[in-house]
């Protein structure tokens, strides 16, 4: 039988990979969008399982909430990516200063 | 070992497979595409958790749109791989630092000692007519409802921001007016004129 523990590992794995990965491509926008998808996911394996082993389908329907914020949240992301490199022909992060922040 | 055990570590191997390649590979495009099937795998794992409902959600809102979405980005935009690439080794030692203190420090909350078989027995297994749509669209529609279009709200705001974001009027182009077509009067376009009428010869 599979243990509540290994799925949580699972997941704990995957968030530890999506954080190296905002730390590896810092100057990719794109591939760091990418890993908060799979931080997300990542998390919704937490609830999932947690909604299995206890029995309370709550878990599932915070997925469900969790999964329409995240595509909002791509979707906005994406569209700000767009305009950004209209504008400035690069999407490198470490040129977008003009805030000065 | 049984079945379980099997579907449960091959997905979690290409699950995590994938994930790692999606933050290491050069390419924007087979990152995206690793993605998605870091998606699919983890649509299996929640199928041996029994949330086929969510399982199948998660293949076609993140698999059919989302990740359309990111290959189409991504291949609209002319991303410079070298430039990118050059920070990637001077991060790596910090990044692997990272990976490895975190997996540590969360196995030891939620490995074994706390979550195993003997602190939580594992769910016995539901009855084949168990309908996981239908369990979790009565709590969604009675208990969260509220909530539930709240997210509705969300996905119209979404909607409403990236169209707002991405459109763009060229000065340059030219492009009907139907307004101006249908608002036309006669008077605008016709002139009469009086003239004498010729004579034919």
């Amino acid at each position: 039988m599979i243990a509540l523990s290994d799925y949580l590992t699972l997941a704990a794995i995957m968030f530890s990979l999506s954080v190296a990965g905002i730390f590896l491509n810092r100057k990719n926008i794109i591939i760091i969008l990418m890993s908060i998808e799979l931080m997300l996911l990542s998390v919704n394996i937490n609830f999932v399982a947690f909604s299995h082993f206890l029995g309370d389908l709550s878990g599932q329907v915070f997925v469900f909430f969790i999964l329409t914020v995240a595509a909002a949240e791509a979707a906005i992301g994406l569209a700000i990516l767009v305009v950004l490199f209209r504008n400035k022909r690069t999407i490198d992060v470490d040129e977008l200063d003009s805030m000065k922040g | 070992m049984g079945f379980e055990n099997i579907v449960f570590y091959v997905f979690a191997a290409i699950m995590v497979f994938s994930a790692f390649m999606v933050i290491t590979v050069k390419n924007p495009v087979q990152a995206s595409l690793f993605l998605v099937l870091t998606f699919f795998s983890c649509s299996a794992i929640w199928m041996l958790l029994e949330a086929e409902f969510l399982a199948i959600t998660l293949v076609l809102v993140y698999v059919g749109a989302v990740m359309v979405l990111f290959l189409f980005v991504v291949m609209m935009l002319d991303i410079n791989v070298a430039r990118m690439r050059a920070a990637f080794m001077q991060y790596l030692p910090i990044g692997i630092a990272v990976l490895i203190t975190m997996i540590a420090m969360m196995f030891m909350v939620v490995g074994g000692d706390h979550f195993g078989l003997e602190q939580v027995a594992a769910p016995a297994r539901q009855a084949a007519d168990y309908n996981n749509t239908r369990e979790l669209g009565l709590v969604l529609y009675t208990v969260y409802v509220y909530p539930f279009e709240i997210a509705a709200v969300i996905l119209l705001v979404a909607i409403v921001a990236a169209i707002a974001l991405t459109l763009r009027r060229r000065p340059k182009t030219k492009y009907q007016n139907p307004d101006a077509q249908i608002a036309v009067k006669r008077d605008d376009r016709i002139r009469m004129v009086e003239m004498k009428a010729e004579e034919k010869k």
